[in-house]
């Protein structure tokens, strides 16, 4: 069975976002002053070959422990479908 | 005479300046490729600066992965000597050999000027030729050099002693080059408890040449010498 994981890494709430904040800025700058709170992370799409779909996440757990995310700097969500 | 291999990943654009910064010191200095599995029985390891790997995903993050990064950890864990500078300390920290990360500068911009530094730490492979409180001058030149850590970690470094170069806070009127960053504590380099495993964002290889106007750096390498004349007959052992 292959699962389509969809990772999405945020950087952790509480540490300095510059990039979403200059972002921000610029939406206030083109006039949209309702917009606030703006963080970038990153979205990172794989297959995982797995037996289950618990397997896959227990493997896309791993995947993002080890290398996808930062434990010091990054959060993540992992949205798992079946291919 | 002093084996100092300096590591080179697809990427590394400050190999060819830290080798010759080696060689003045009077090491004997030579490249290992990140594909290779042995150090040959280098004393001192050097992670220099760049962009291993394009900084794909994170500043450091693939090049852990490099076969010669097994070696390095053994030659850590060995006690054996590691320098990390900017792309070398970001490696450092993505491999857990130092702890904290290295996240994207809080102005945004790449930072590519002459810096000051106090020597914080003297008690270390790479600083011992220093005087204690020393500043120093030093061009930094990164786009993630912004030092984090969980606030234990930060308590634990500085109670430990472990941050070895601390950028000059800005301050009004200062005829210092501040914190460049907005690193946590003004942190510019740090080390493991023993002060064998050093990473820093300055790049003392581009200060240690009267030829480039700063000399300052120089002493990062006469350290690393004068440390192995005196632990030689310990045979620290490396992969």
């Amino acid at each position: 069975m292959t699962y389509r994981v969809h990772v999405r890494v945020m950087p952790r709430s509480g540490l300095l976002d510059p990039q979403g904040q200059a972002v921000e800025h610029a939406l206030t700058a083109l006039g949209f002053e309702e917009a606030g709170s703006v963080r970038i992370g990153r979205a990172i799409e794989l297959d995982v070959a797995a037996g289950s779909r618990d397997e896959a996440e227990a493997r896309a757990r791993q995947m993002c422990d080890k290398l996808l995310a930062n434990p010091v700097t990054e959060d993540y969500l992992l949205n798992i479908e079946e291919d | 005479m002093t084996r100092v291999a300096v590591v080179r990943f697809p990427g590394s654009n400050c190999d060819f300046d830290t080798l010759r910064a080696v060689e003045r010191s009077g090491a004997e200095g030579y490249f290992v490729w990140h594909r290779e599995v042995s150090l040959q029985n280098a004393d001192i390891v050097i992670l220099p600066g760049g962009f291993s790997y394009g900084d794909y995903l994170r500043s450091g993050a693939i090049a852990r992965f490099s076969p010669v990064m097994q070696a390095v950890k053994q030659h850590a864990a060995a006690g054996g000597p590691v320098l990390g500078i900017c792309n070398g300390f970001q490696i450092l920290c993505e491999a857990h050999l130092l702890p904290g990360a290295l996240m994207r500068n809080a102005a945004l911009t790449f930072v590519s000027k002459p810096v000051d530094v106090t020597v914080e730490r003297i008690d270390t492979v790479f600083t011992a030729d220093y005087e204690p409180g020393a500043r120093l001058r030093m061009p930094v030149a990164h786009g993630e050099g912004r030092f984090v850590a969980p606030p234990d970690t930060l308590r634990m470094l500085e109670d430990e002693g472990r941050v070895v170069l601390r950028y000059v806070p800005a301050t009004e009127r200062s005829p210092y080059q501040p914190n460049p960053n907005g690193s946590a504590h003004h942190i510019a380099g740090i080390s493991n408890a023993e002060g064998t495993v050093v990473g820093i964002m300055p790049h003392p290889e581009r200060a240690a040449d009267r030829a480039l106007g700063l000399t300052g750096g120089a002493a990062f390498f006469t350290s690393l010498i004068h440390w192995h004349q005196e632990h030689s007959h310990v045979g620290v052992s490396s992969g």
